[in-house]
């Protein structure tokens, strides 16, 4: 199927945010890392294992009315490092956002280990996650070591 | 300030060099010289868990050197029960302290005060994580009785799931190329991911859960304290337990130079009859836990060991 009946599945939208090239799977993990619930009121239109030349399948999301800020981006690197992000204005691409997976992801997501001295929310400083391994992404948390849980990672955001 | 929070701080070079340092403090550890090359300096004690021998250890090893100490004391009484966050606690110390010395009950709580303060921090254990002095002064005790570190034949026995000394221990050892055979039962087995990671690192890793078939080929076996509470009831305990001990009539067998060590305290694991052979090592080793603390916080304070120490000191 080509790339344009993919992106046909849904229709376009006149200005907001179009994530491509999710790993198959896991937009919903990234509609909870952006915060993206019940709780707004932008359209959000989302497809699931479609297929990709690139990466065999693939998730899309399109949230409308809204683009992604940088925090947000840092986040998203977390569970679709190479992700596209359009930001689209007017129908059009109006700008390319790069994710940029940093060697340390600081303050987005606290570590997952019980027994870690930042499970201490009343410490003041940096959660600060490593990334030990871009592929498969591996993070360990600068303080206790500890390798992190990529699925738990979502549920510990901040 | 850099500190030391996990062996992974120091280089192979600087740790051969701190126990070349170690090595000529012996006679100020002893107290038969007086040498204050720590004179004027404090250091923190911070023991939020109960410590006998570390705590001891790195105080008798500042007042060798002619420093001070402040303590902590008793958790239950400090502000830490207020609600005292780390951070707050490392910044009053810092104030009053040129070092520290810290275990904590939390893993990565010495990275955290190494990050929070101004001072060096000398990892003394946090939770299951690390315990760089402890191997520092057990990498000495192994190298005093060899005379090397290279090549040799280490058995670690007994809970090796938990032991945080065994986990930093093993990695030291595989960096100077040791051979290490893990023995425990199948349930305190070393965590699976530092095994992999020995192996990544090129070592030859053995694993069993029979200990004293191990005895004629070890250099040194680590024992270590297999707890009561890790099992569901005393039966069971007693059952595993039980071959994970050593008598002096185990030794026979054993090359003649080969050392037992313990990072204390024991229960029943290593029979008093061990104690008055050649090869019990662990009371050496305890005092060892001085020297090498001492070399610690001489270089990490930038403080050079004169070469010759005699020389320097007056005798006692």
């Amino acid at each position: 199927m080509s790339q344009e009946a993919n992106m046909r599945r849904v229709t376009a939208i006149r200005n907001g945010t179009v994530i491509d090239h999710i790993p198959s799977g896991k937009a919903l993990s990234v509609l909870k890392m952006l915060g993206i619930g019940g709780n707004m009121f932008n359209p959000v239109s989302l497809v699931m294992n479609v297929p990709s030349k690139k990466m065999g399948g693939k998730d899309i999301i399109k949230v409308e009315d809204r683009e992604l800020t940088q925090n947000e981006l840092d986040r998203l690197a977390l569970v679709a490092p190479d992700a596209s992000v359009a930001i689209i204005r007017a129908y059009s691409v109006a700008e390319k956002l790069e994710i940029n997976l940093t060697d340390e992801v600081i303050n987005v997501a606290r570590c997952t280990f019980s027994n870690c001295i930042t499970t201490n929310h009343r410490e003041p400083l940096p959660h600060r996650l490593m990334v030990t391994n871009r592929d498969p992404l591996e993070l360990r948390c600068r303080y206790c070591g500890k390798t992190q849980d990529i699925e738990g990672l979502v549920d510990n955001l901040l | 300030m850099p500190g030391i929070i996990t062996m992974d701080d120091l280089t192979n070079e600087e740790i051969i060099s701190i126990l070349d340092d170690a090595e000529k403090l012996l006679p100020v550890a002893r107290g038969e010289l007086y040498l204050p090359l720590l004179q004027g300096r404090i250091l923190g004690n911070l023991f939020f868990e109960p410590s006998t021998r570390t705590r001891m250890s790195f105080e008798t090893a500042m007042k060798r050197l002619g420093g001070d100490v402040v303590n902590l004391g008793d958790v239950k009484s400090s502000s830490v029960v207020k609600g005292e966050t780390l951070f707050d606690t490392i910044q009053m110390v810092d104030g009053y302290t040129d070092i520290i010395a810290m275990r904590h009950p939390r893993q990565g709580a010495a990275q955290y005060a190494s990050d929070s303060a101004s001072v060096p921090i000398l990892n003394g254990g946090d939770g299951a994580g690390h315990h760089p002095t402890q191997t520092m002064l057990d990498l000495f005790t192994i190298r005093r009785a060899h005379g090397t570190l290279e090549g040799l034949n280490v058995v670690l026995a007994g809970d090796l799931r938990f032991g945080r000394t065994v986990h930093s221990l093993s990695h030291a050892l595989v960096r100077f190329g040791c051979n290490v055979t893990f023995a425990s039962p199948d349930s305190l087995r070393m965590p699976e991911e530092i095994v992999n990671d020995l192996r990544l690192h090129g070592a030859e890793v053995v694993e069993t859960t029979e200990l004293l078939d191990q005895i004629p080929s070890a250099d040194v076996i680590y024992m270590t304290r297999i707890q009561k509470e890790r099992f569901p009831d005393e039966d069971e305990y007693n059952r595993v337990a039980g071959a994970y001990k050593l008598h002096a009539r185990d030794l026979d067998g054993a090359k003649s130079e080969m050392i037992i060590m313990h990072p204390l305290p024991r229960v029943e694991e290593i029979h008093p009859s061990v104690d008055s052979t050649r090869h019990a090592c662990y009371f050496e080793q305890a005092f060892n836990g001085v020297v090498a603390r001492m070399a610690l916080m001489c270089w990490l304070l930038e403080v050079k060991i004169p070469e010759d120490v005699n020389e320097a000191g007056v005798p006692l």
